[in-house]
């Protein structure tokens, strides 16, 4: 006997769609919380991705359950594009952090590469200037130090000068460790710059 | 907070949700207080308190917004209606933009100054009808397929089929988070006014009550 001559009909299972639609939103409510905190977790916050189809007027309605699964694949796409941004800002930002220490460590090598705070992924408006010492005397004799600038405007202005600067050098620089400043003044870094013998 | 009919008029007044409506959404709710409002105008103690309100948002708070729980369950909500909550603002979003781009919370109206405070500090949102085009009760349903929206205008919009509306025994009044039917929305001239509130999954009562409440004591007190 042949096994086609047994043909058992197919029947289609029962589907309890309204646990079908609850699992849906659940699923929608999550990816939303996945994708908002995506955008807003790191450093500078992401733009939300745009979906791939704009309706012009709000549409308030009882979704059907098609509907369902296209707002949850959707969402599901948009998470996965932000998730792709994201590493790719977390690269380029692990790229500028390496290229911070290496300025710091040898600024000269560096000439005049300026990395900031968003370019690290951090928050405030620093930034990380290789510069010459004493001007066009330190570009000539290759003297050359990192400069940290608050990027605030009101950093500039009069204002009396730490006592290590009084003695003629010009603004501050990374080298001098300072005592604890009010927050729009620059932070000293780590490792100090000798200038570098002509 | 008060089912509808009862008689303390202080307290919000839960309107009914359509059995399919609520089929689907089980946590979704709408309350609703009728209100007197004073005044056209705001007086200073208002207008101080939109400045100070102004001074305290900063653009982080604003981008943090959607990540608190009641702004992202409005937007969870709005994704599950069918809405794009990135195109088609929560109403907290909207005010706060309004906020960044205006530079300040602009004073319009005795009422809307009121509604503005309280959506800024429970993130939840309240709408305001116009109370003599009110006939009983507010309540939560789809729209019947070319059903107009409002009485008062003859060339208001039929809505579709399915499309979800607050409405009273006569008719559609509001789309659910989109537009007040033309005539119906309340005016700053008008004393009489209806506010109403929807609280959906993730939203606790007592903020979308305190929302209420603080409109009615905004109008009342100053």
């Amino acid at each position: 006997m042949s096994v086609l001559e047994h043909r058992t009909p197919l029947v289609a299972p029962a589907v309890d769609e309204a646990a079908v639609r609850r699992t849906l939103r659940e699923q929608v409510a999550r990816l939303e919380r996945e994708l908002v905190a995506q955008a807003t977790s790191c450093l500078p916050h992401l733009p939300l991705p745009a979906a791939a189809t704009r309706s012009r007027a709000a549409a308030p309605r009882l979704l059907s359950l098609a509907e369902l699964e296209a707002a949850r694949d959707e969402l599901a796409g948009r998470l996965h594009d932000l998730t792709a941004q994201r590493r790719t800002h977390a690269d380029a930002q692990a790229r500028a952090r390496l290229l911070l220490e290496r300025m710091l460590l040898a600024p000269g090598d560096h000439r005049w590469v300026r990395v900031t705070n968003a370019d690290l992924g951090e928050p405030g408006c620093k930034a990380y200037h290789a510069r010459p010492r004493l001007g066009l005397v330190g570009m000539l004799a290759g003297w050359w130090h990192v400069k940290v600038s608050s990027g605030c405007p009101l950093a500039t202005g009069p204002r009396r000068r730490p006592r290590s600067s009084r003695s003629g050098e010009p603004e501050q620089a990374v080298a001098q460790a300072h005592a604890p400043d009010p927050a729009w003044w620059s932070q000293a870094a780590a490792a100090p710059a000798a200038p570098r013998a002509a | 907070m008060s089912d509808a009919g009862d008689e303390d008029d202080d307290d919000p007044r839960r309107g009914e949700v359509a059995a399919d409506v609520a089929a689907e959404h089980p946590e979704l709710r709408l309350w609703w207080l009728p209100a007197r409002v004073p005044g056209r105008h705001s007086p200073p103690e208002l207008r101080g308190r939109l400045r100070s309100m102004s001074d305290r948002l900063r653009g982080a708070q604003a981008l943090a917004l959607r990540s608190q729980p009641i702004p992202h369950a409005y937007r969870v909500f709005y994704r599950q209606i069918g809405i794009d909550p990135d195109v088609h603002r929560i109403p907290v979003e909207a005010v706060v933009v309004e906020r960044l781009r205006a530079g300040e919370f602009k004073p319009y109206s005795f009422l809307q100054d009121a509604v503005t405070v309280a959506v800024m500090e429970t993130s939840v949102p309240v709408w305001a009808l116009d109370a003599t085009g009110v006939e009983g009760p507010l309540r939560l349903r789809t729209a019947r397929d070319r059903e107009p929206l409002g009485r008062r205008d003859p060339r208001a919009p039929w809505l579709p089929e399915g499309r979800l509306v607050v409405a009273d025994d006569a008719g559609p009044l509001a789309v659910l988070f989109g537009d007040v039917a033309p005539g119906h929305l309340a005016r700053p001239d008008d004393r009489d006014v209806v506010l109403f509130s929807v609280a959906v999954s993730g939203v606790p009562l007592v903020a979308v009550a305190e929302a209420l409440w603080t409109v009615t004591d905004t109008l009342q007190v100053l």
